[in-house]
Protein backbone atom coordinates (compact mmCIF):
# COMPACT_ATOMS: atom_id res chain seq x y z
CA UNK A 1 0.00 0.00 0.00
CA UNK A 2 0.83 3.50 -0.50
CA UNK A 3 1.53 5.31 2.84
CA UNK A 4 1.77 8.73 2.86
CA UNK A 5 -0.26 12.39 3.72
CA UNK A 6 -1.51 15.03 2.06
CA UNK A 7 0.78 17.08 3.88
CA UNK A 8 3.25 15.43 2.22
CA UNK A 9 2.25 16.43 -1.45
CA UNK A 10 1.84 19.80 -0.20
CA UNK A 11 5.30 20.26 0.96
CA UNK A 12 6.50 18.99 -2.38
CA UNK A 13 4.72 20.87 -4.46
CA UNK A 14 6.32 23.94 -2.34
CA UNK A 15 9.31 22.24 -3.20
CA UNK A 16 8.45 22.99 -7.36
CA UNK A 17 7.64 26.68 -6.41
CA UNK A 18 10.46 27.27 -4.60
CA UNK A 19 13.07 25.38 -7.02
CA UNK A 20 11.56 27.81 -10.09
CA UNK A 21 12.05 30.63 -8.01
CA UNK A 22 15.46 30.22 -6.73
CA UNK A 23 16.62 29.13 -10.44
CA UNK A 24 15.03 32.62 -11.60
CA UNK A 25 17.13 33.97 -8.99
CA UNK A 26 20.36 32.31 -9.88
CA UNK A 27 19.67 33.21 -13.86
CA UNK A 28 19.31 36.81 -13.03
CA UNK A 29 22.25 36.59 -11.22
CA UNK A 30 24.59 34.90 -13.67
CA UNK A 31 22.94 36.80 -16.56
CA UNK A 32 24.05 39.89 -14.45
CA UNK A 33 27.36 38.88 -13.44
CA UNK A 34 27.82 37.72 -17.36
CA UNK A 35 27.40 41.23 -18.60
CA UNK A 36 28.62 43.32 -15.26
CA UNK A 37 31.96 40.89 -13.97
CA UNK A 38 32.68 43.96 -12.01
CA UNK A 39 29.14 44.17 -10.20
CA UNK A 40 29.58 40.61 -9.29
CA UNK A 41 29.82 41.28 -5.60
CA UNK A 42 26.95 43.05 -5.09
CA UNK A 43 24.84 40.78 -7.23
CA UNK A 44 25.95 37.73 -4.88
CA UNK A 45 25.17 39.22 -2.18
CA UNK A 46 21.95 40.95 -3.17
CA UNK A 47 20.84 37.07 -5.29
CA UNK A 48 21.36 35.05 -1.44
CA UNK A 49 18.72 37.22 0.13
CA UNK A 50 16.71 37.13 -2.94
CA UNK A 51 16.85 33.54 -2.68
CA UNK A 52 16.58 33.13 1.48
CA UNK A 53 12.90 35.21 0.64
CA UNK A 54 12.32 32.42 -1.77
CA UNK A 55 13.63 29.35 0.54
CA UNK A 56 11.51 30.96 3.58
CA UNK A 57 8.59 30.58 2.28
CA UNK A 58 9.08 26.37 0.61
CA UNK A 59 10.48 26.07 4.87
CA UNK A 60 7.16 27.73 6.04
CA UNK A 61 5.57 24.86 3.86
CA UNK A 62 7.52 22.02 5.17
CA UNK A 63 6.70 23.35 8.90
CA UNK A 64 2.85 23.14 8.15
CA UNK A 65 3.33 19.72 6.60
CA UNK A 66 5.29 18.79 9.60
CA UNK A 67 2.45 19.92 11.78
CA UNK A 68 -0.34 18.38 9.78
CA UNK A 69 1.78 14.81 10.25
CA UNK A 70 2.00 15.47 13.78
CA UNK B 1 10.70 11.22 -32.67
CA UNK B 2 12.10 13.11 -29.39
CA UNK B 3 8.45 13.94 -27.51
CA UNK B 4 7.42 9.79 -29.06
CA UNK B 5 10.56 8.57 -27.22
CA UNK B 6 9.12 10.44 -24.17
CA UNK B 7 5.71 9.54 -24.61
CA UNK B 8 6.73 5.57 -25.05
CA UNK B 9 9.13 6.24 -21.74
CA UNK B 10 6.39 7.88 -19.83
CA UNK B 11 4.41 4.92 -20.38
CA UNK B 12 6.73 2.41 -19.79
CA UNK B 13 7.48 4.47 -15.91
CA UNK B 14 3.46 4.30 -15.72
CA UNK B 15 3.22 0.68 -16.34
CA UNK B 16 5.73 -0.21 -13.73
CA UNK B 17 4.52 1.65 -10.84
CA UNK B 18 1.21 0.69 -11.67
CA UNK B 19 2.46 -2.91 -11.44
CA UNK B 20 4.61 -1.86 -8.34
CA UNK B 21 1.35 -1.06 -6.31
CA UNK B 22 -0.71 -3.79 -7.59
CA UNK B 23 1.46 -5.82 -6.01
CA UNK B 24 1.56 -3.83 -3.16
CA UNK B 25 -2.08 -3.42 -2.71
CA UNK B 26 -1.98 -7.42 -2.92
CA UNK B 27 0.66 -8.18 -0.44
CA UNK B 28 -1.41 -5.77 2.06
CA UNK B 29 -4.44 -7.80 0.95
CA UNK B 30 -2.58 -11.06 1.87
CA UNK B 31 -1.85 -9.66 5.57
CA UNK B 32 -5.16 -8.61 5.88
CA UNK B 33 -6.90 -11.91 7.64
CA UNK B 34 -5.68 -10.94 10.80
CA UNK B 35 -8.57 -10.05 13.01
CA UNK B 36 -8.74 -6.08 13.96
CA UNK B 37 -8.38 -7.00 18.10
CA UNK B 38 -5.13 -8.48 17.64
CA UNK B 39 -3.95 -5.95 15.36
CA UNK B 40 -4.78 -3.08 18.06
CA UNK B 41 -3.20 -5.25 20.58
CA UNK B 42 0.23 -5.25 18.70
CA UNK B 43 0.16 -1.47 18.41
CA UNK B 44 -0.34 -1.19 21.86
CA UNK B 45 2.10 -3.51 22.89
CA UNK B 46 4.55 -1.55 20.69
CA UNK B 47 3.83 1.82 22.05
CA UNK B 48 3.94 0.76 25.48
CA UNK B 49 7.84 -0.76 24.63
CA UNK B 50 8.53 2.41 22.33
CA UNK B 51 11.44 2.21 20.79
CA UNK B 52 12.93 -0.33 23.19
CA UNK B 53 12.37 -3.11 20.36
CA UNK B 54 14.87 -4.23 18.12
CA UNK B 55 14.34 -3.60 14.64
CA UNK B 56 10.93 -1.40 15.51
CA UNK B 57 11.89 2.16 14.11
CA UNK B 58 10.05 4.77 14.21
CA UNK B 59 11.76 7.46 12.59
CA UNK B 60 9.97 10.35 13.29
CA UNK B 61 9.94 9.77 16.67
CA UNK B 62 13.80 9.54 16.79
CA UNK B 63 14.30 12.83 14.54
CA UNK B 64 11.58 14.60 16.89
CA UNK B 65 13.47 13.31 19.92
CA UNK B 66 16.32 14.58 18.53
CA UNK B 67 15.43 18.45 17.86
CA UNK B 68 13.47 18.89 20.48
CA UNK B 69 14.13 20.26 24.19
CA UNK B 70 15.56 18.21 26.76
CA UNK B 71 15.84 17.52 30.92
CA UNK B 72 19.29 15.86 30.19
CA UNK B 73 22.01 16.43 27.47
CA UNK B 74 23.76 13.15 26.35
CA UNK B 75 27.36 12.98 26.19
CA UNK B 76 28.38 9.46 25.45
CA UNK B 77 26.85 6.05 25.31
CA UNK B 78 24.92 5.79 28.52
CA UNK B 79 26.28 8.80 30.15
CA UNK B 80 24.55 11.88 30.12
CA UNK B 81 24.19 15.28 32.21
CA UNK B 82 20.76 15.59 34.46
CA UNK B 83 20.06 19.38 34.34
CA UNK B 84 18.25 20.72 37.36
CA UNK B 85 14.28 20.93 37.12
CA UNK B 86 13.19 24.22 39.14
CA UNK B 87 9.48 24.35 39.42
CA UNK B 88 7.37 26.97 40.76
CA UNK B 89 3.71 25.90 42.17
CA UNK B 90 1.44 27.41 44.65
CA UNK B 91 3.49 26.06 47.42
CA UNK B 92 6.70 27.88 46.08
CA UNK B 93 10.14 26.95 44.66
CA UNK B 94 10.95 23.73 44.37
CA UNK B 95 14.42 22.16 42.42
CA UNK B 96 15.29 18.59 42.17
CA UNK B 97 17.29 16.55 39.19
CA UNK B 98 16.02 15.41 36.61
CA UNK B 99 17.41 12.05 37.31
CA UNK B 100 14.57 11.35 39.33
CA UNK B 101 11.82 12.05 36.61
CA UNK B 102 13.07 8.32 34.48
CA UNK B 103 13.66 5.15 35.90
CA UNK B 104 16.82 3.34 34.59
CA UNK B 105 15.06 2.24 31.49
CA UNK B 106 14.60 5.81 30.65
CA UNK B 107 10.66 5.55 31.02
CA UNK B 108 8.83 8.53 32.29
CA UNK B 109 8.41 7.88 36.41
CA UNK B 110 6.38 10.14 39.10
CA UNK B 111 8.55 12.10 41.65
CA UNK B 112 6.92 12.90 44.49
CA UNK B 113 8.24 16.58 45.59
CA UNK B 114 4.98 18.84 46.85
CA UNK B 115 3.19 17.32 44.21
CA UNK B 116 3.44 14.42 42.30
CA UNK B 117 5.09 15.44 39.33
CA UNK B 118 5.53 13.61 35.80
CA UNK B 119 7.20 14.10 32.38
CA UNK B 120 4.07 13.93 29.74
CA UNK B 121 5.56 14.20 26.48
CA UNK B 122 8.95 15.76 27.65
CA UNK B 123 6.44 18.45 29.67
CA UNK B 124 6.32 18.61 33.41
CA UNK B 125 3.01 17.97 34.54
CA UNK B 126 1.46 17.57 37.57
CA UNK B 127 -0.48 13.86 37.98
CA UNK B 128 -2.48 12.45 40.84
CA UNK B 129 -0.89 9.58 42.73
CA UNK B 130 -2.29 6.90 40.28
CA UNK B 131 0.07 8.98 37.79
CA UNK B 132 -3.10 10.38 35.64
CA UNK B 133 -2.45 13.97 34.54
CA UNK B 134 -4.50 16.64 36.30
CA UNK B 135 -5.48 19.22 34.42
CA UNK B 136 -6.81 21.58 37.29
CA UNK B 137 -3.67 21.49 39.45
CA UNK B 138 -1.03 21.93 36.24
CA UNK B 139 -2.53 25.26 35.51
CA UNK B 140 -0.72 27.05 38.36
CA UNK B 141 2.44 24.70 37.67
CA UNK B 142 5.44 27.34 36.21
CA UNK B 143 8.67 25.54 34.44
CA UNK B 144 11.75 27.87 35.47
CA UNK B 145 13.93 24.30 34.68
CA UNK B 146 17.79 24.60 33.38
CA UNK B 147 16.88 22.63 30.28
CA UNK B 148 19.25 21.73 27.14
CA UNK B 149 18.26 24.82 25.49
CA UNK B 150 19.08 26.71 27.88
CA UNK B 151 22.37 25.41 29.31
CA UNK B 152 23.24 25.61 25.65
CA UNK B 153 22.54 29.19 25.75
CA UNK B 154 24.90 29.54 28.80
CA UNK B 155 27.51 28.03 26.77
CA UNK B 156 27.15 30.32 23.57
CA UNK B 157 27.11 33.64 26.27
CA UNK B 158 29.74 32.41 27.99
CA UNK B 159 31.78 31.88 24.40
CA UNK B 160 30.44 35.21 22.86
CA UNK B 161 31.84 36.89 26.24
CA UNK B 162 34.99 35.51 26.04
CA UNK B 163 35.43 36.05 22.49
CA UNK B 164 33.73 39.86 22.10
CA UNK B 165 35.47 41.03 25.49
CA UNK B 166 39.09 39.75 24.62
CA UNK B 167 38.46 41.24 21.49
CA UNK B 168 37.31 44.67 22.73
CA UNK B 169 40.31 44.54 25.66
CA UNK B 170 42.61 44.53 22.93
CA UNK B 171 41.64 47.92 21.34
CA UNK B 172 41.08 49.28 24.83
CA UNK B 173 45.18 48.38 24.95
CA UNK B 174 46.51 49.28 21.58
CA UNK B 175 44.30 51.50 20.73
CA UNK B 176 42.28 51.21 16.80
CA UNK B 177 45.24 53.32 15.41
CA UNK B 178 47.36 49.60 15.39
CA UNK B 179 46.98 46.69 13.70
CA UNK B 180 44.92 43.78 14.89
CA UNK B 181 46.06 41.02 17.07
CA UNK B 182 45.03 37.54 17.72
CA UNK B 183 40.99 37.33 17.93
CA UNK B 184 41.09 41.13 18.12
CA UNK B 185 41.88 40.12 14.02
CA UNK B 186 39.40 37.65 13.32
CA UNK B 187 36.71 39.78 15.23
CA UNK B 188 37.28 43.10 13.30
CA UNK B 189 36.18 42.34 9.91
CA UNK B 190 33.06 40.28 10.89
CA UNK B 191 31.79 43.60 12.97
CA UNK B 192 33.58 45.83 9.74
CA UNK B 193 31.26 42.92 7.83
CA UNK B 194 28.10 43.41 9.68
CA UNK B 195 28.46 47.86 9.77
CA UNK B 196 29.59 48.02 6.33
CA UNK B 197 27.38 45.64 4.66
CA UNK B 198 23.58 45.58 6.65
CA UNK B 199 23.64 48.62 9.29
CA UNK B 200 25.35 51.72 6.91
CA UNK B 201 23.51 50.38 3.74
CA UNK B 202 20.04 49.74 5.52
CA UNK B 203 19.91 52.25 7.78
CA UNK B 204 22.07 55.31 6.80
CA UNK B 205 25.55 56.34 8.23
CA UNK B 206 24.11 59.21 10.18
CA UNK B 207 22.08 56.57 12.41
CA UNK B 208 23.80 53.12 11.66
CA UNK B 209 25.84 53.79 14.74
CA UNK B 210 23.13 54.44 17.26
CA UNK B 211 21.63 50.48 16.31
CA UNK B 212 25.22 48.97 15.80
CA UNK B 213 25.40 47.14 19.64
CA UNK B 214 21.75 45.59 18.72
CA UNK B 215 22.37 44.41 15.21
CA UNK B 216 25.75 42.76 16.31
CA UNK B 217 24.21 40.91 19.75
CA UNK B 218 21.14 39.78 17.10
CA UNK B 219 23.94 38.76 14.61
CA UNK B 220 26.57 37.06 16.70
CA UNK B 221 24.38 35.37 19.15
CA UNK B 222 22.42 33.47 16.12
CA UNK B 223 25.58 32.90 14.37
CA UNK B 224 26.96 31.34 17.69
CA UNK B 225 23.99 28.94 18.55
CA UNK B 226 23.85 27.87 14.96
CA UNK B 227 27.45 26.65 14.90
CA UNK B 228 26.44 24.94 18.16
CA UNK B 229 23.69 23.55 16.69
CA UNK B 230 25.49 21.63 14.19
CA UNK B 231 28.37 20.50 16.24
CA UNK B 232 26.75 16.69 17.04
CA UNK B 233 28.28 16.26 20.45
CA UNK B 234 28.37 17.72 23.73
CA UNK B 235 29.16 21.66 23.66
CA UNK B 236 26.67 21.47 20.95
CA UNK B 237 23.73 19.08 19.99
CA UNK B 238 21.02 21.31 21.67
CA UNK B 239 18.79 22.59 19.07
CA UNK B 240 18.64 26.33 20.19
CA UNK B 241 18.04 28.59 17.10
CA UNK B 242 15.69 25.65 15.75
CA UNK B 243 13.56 26.50 18.82
CA UNK B 244 10.68 28.83 17.86
CA UNK B 245 10.56 30.13 21.62
CA UNK B 246 14.33 31.50 20.81
CA UNK B 247 13.56 33.16 17.56
CA UNK B 248 10.10 34.34 18.83
CA UNK B 249 12.30 36.16 21.50
CA UNK B 250 14.70 37.11 18.79
CA UNK B 251 12.15 38.75 16.58
CA UNK B 252 9.95 40.14 19.90
CA UNK B 253 13.20 42.49 20.30
CA UNK B 254 13.27 43.41 16.98
CA UNK B 255 9.83 44.72 16.85
CA UNK B 256 9.97 46.95 20.30
CA UNK B 257 13.14 48.41 18.72
CA UNK B 258 11.31 49.13 15.54
CA UNK B 259 8.40 50.08 16.89
CA UNK B 260 10.05 52.48 19.61
CA UNK B 261 12.68 54.02 16.77
CA UNK B 262 9.81 54.62 14.26
CA UNK B 263 9.28 58.07 13.49
CA UNK B 264 6.38 59.75 12.38
CA UNK B 265 6.46 59.15 8.95
CA UNK B 266 6.97 55.41 9.44
CA UNK B 267 3.29 55.89 11.70
CA UNK B 268 1.83 58.10 8.88
CA UNK B 269 2.47 55.49 5.96
CA UNK B 270 0.80 53.10 8.02
CA UNK B 271 -2.24 54.38 9.33
CA UNK B 272 -3.00 57.41 6.60
CA UNK B 273 -0.56 56.14 3.46
CA UNK B 274 0.20 60.22 1.46
CA UNK B 275 -0.68 61.01 -1.79
CA UNK B 276 -3.56 58.54 -1.96
CA UNK B 277 -7.26 58.57 -2.96
CA UNK B 278 -9.01 58.63 0.85
CA UNK B 279 -10.77 55.59 0.16
CA UNK B 280 -7.71 53.66 -0.65
CA UNK B 281 -5.89 55.31 2.11
CA UNK B 282 -9.15 53.36 4.28
CA UNK B 283 -8.36 49.83 2.54
CA UNK B 284 -4.75 50.42 2.61
CA UNK B 285 -4.70 51.18 6.64
CA UNK B 286 -5.40 47.39 7.98
CA UNK B 287 -3.13 45.72 5.43
CA UNK B 288 0.01 48.00 6.74
CA UNK B 289 -1.40 47.35 9.89
CA UNK B 290 -0.93 43.73 9.61
CA UNK B 291 2.45 44.12 7.80
CA UNK B 292 3.49 45.59 10.90
CA UNK B 293 3.18 42.41 13.16
CA UNK B 294 3.83 39.92 9.92
CA UNK B 295 7.69 41.45 9.42
CA UNK B 296 8.93 40.26 12.78
CA UNK B 297 6.73 36.80 12.48
CA UNK B 298 8.04 36.56 9.63
CA UNK B 299 11.76 36.35 11.17
CA UNK B 300 10.60 34.18 13.82
CA UNK B 301 9.47 31.44 11.68
CA UNK B 302 12.17 31.65 8.91
CA UNK B 303 15.00 31.48 11.18
CA UNK B 304 13.19 28.33 13.11
CA UNK B 305 12.31 26.63 9.86
CA UNK B 306 15.84 27.21 8.49
CA UNK B 307 17.83 25.35 11.11
CA UNK B 308 14.88 22.90 12.20
CA UNK B 309 14.91 21.82 8.23
CA UNK B 310 18.67 21.33 8.27
CA UNK B 311 19.15 19.23 11.33
CA UNK B 312 15.57 17.04 9.79
CA UNK B 313 17.51 16.39 6.66
CA UNK B 314 20.65 15.45 8.05
CA UNK B 315 19.40 13.20 10.91
CA UNK B 316 16.89 11.10 8.49
CA UNK B 317 20.23 10.94 6.53
CA UNK B 318 21.88 9.21 9.07
CA UNK B 319 18.22 7.07 9.90
CA UNK B 320 18.31 5.90 6.23
CA UNK B 321 21.51 3.58 7.81
CA UNK B 322 18.93 2.14 10.42
CA UNK B 323 15.53 2.06 8.04
CA UNK B 324 17.30 -0.04 5.44
CA UNK B 325 19.14 -2.27 8.55
CA UNK B 326 22.67 -2.75 7.00
CA UNK B 327 26.33 -0.59 7.25
CA UNK B 328 26.20 -0.16 3.72
CA UNK B 329 23.81 2.07 3.46
CA UNK B 330 26.37 4.49 5.15
CA UNK B 331 28.02 4.64 2.24
CA UNK B 332 25.63 6.67 0.71
CA UNK B 333 23.95 8.25 4.39
CA UNK B 334 27.49 9.57 5.07
CA UNK B 335 28.99 11.10 2.63
CA UNK B 336 25.61 12.85 1.73
CA UNK B 337 24.94 14.37 5.67
CA UNK B 338 28.81 15.48 5.22
CA UNK B 339 27.31 17.60 2.33
CA UNK B 340 24.45 18.28 3.63
CA UNK B 341 26.82 19.81 6.67
CA UNK B 342 28.57 21.82 4.37
CA UNK B 343 25.63 23.48 3.29
CA UNK B 344 24.35 23.91 6.32
CA UNK B 345 27.46 25.84 7.30
CA UNK B 346 26.44 28.17 5.06
CA UNK B 347 23.07 28.59 6.32
CA UNK B 348 24.18 28.73 9.44
CA UNK B 349 26.10 32.06 8.50
CA UNK B 350 23.39 33.13 6.16
CA UNK B 351 20.42 32.99 8.28
CA UNK B 352 22.47 35.33 11.04
CA UNK B 353 23.23 37.24 7.81
CA UNK B 354 19.68 37.47 6.82
CA UNK B 355 18.18 37.71 10.10
CA UNK B 356 20.66 40.84 10.68
CA UNK B 357 20.15 42.27 7.52
CA UNK B 358 16.00 42.36 7.81
CA UNK B 359 16.04 44.00 11.19
CA UNK B 360 18.47 46.34 9.85
CA UNK B 361 15.50 47.03 6.86
CA UNK B 362 13.15 47.37 9.20
CA UNK B 363 14.81 49.79 11.40
CA UNK B 364 15.82 51.58 8.51
CA UNK B 365 12.14 51.63 7.02
CA UNK B 366 11.18 52.94 10.61
CA UNK B 367 13.15 55.76 10.65
CA UNK B 368 13.51 57.06 7.09
CA UNK B 369 12.82 60.64 6.58
CA UNK B 370 10.49 60.65 3.94
CA UNK B 371 10.22 63.65 1.10
CA UNK B 372 6.86 63.32 -0.21
CA UNK B 373 7.81 65.67 -2.93
CA UNK B 374 10.79 63.54 -4.15
CA UNK B 375 8.87 60.21 -4.11
CA UNK B 376 9.37 59.93 -8.13
CA UNK B 377 13.05 60.76 -8.27
CA UNK B 378 13.75 58.12 -5.26
CA UNK B 379 13.00 55.78 -8.19
CA UNK B 380 16.20 56.91 -10.37
CA UNK B 381 18.54 56.36 -7.53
Amino acid sequence: MVVGSVAAIGAGLAAIGAGIGIGQIGKGAVEGIARQPEAANEIRSNMIVAAAFVEAVALFAVVVALLGNG
Amino acid sequence: MSFRSIKSLLVKTFSVFSLLLATHAFAGKNHAPAPEGAVEEVASATAAHGAKKEGDFNVTETILEHIKDDHSWHLWGHTSIHLPVILKTSKGFEVFSSEKFVNEHHEPIVFKGNFNYKLIEGKTKIVDASGNFDKEASKQLWDFSITKNVASLFVSVFILLVVLLSAAAAYKKTGVKSAPKGLQSFMEPIILFVRDEVAIPNIGAKKAGKYMPFLLTIFFLILVNNFLGLIPFFPGGANVSGNIAFTMTLAVCVFIVVNLSANKSYWEHIFWMPGMHWSMKLFLAPIELIGVFTKPISLMIRLFANITAGHILVLSLICLIFIFKTVFASAIAVPFAVFIGMIELLVAFLQAFIFTMLAAMYIGMATEEHHHEAHGEAAHH
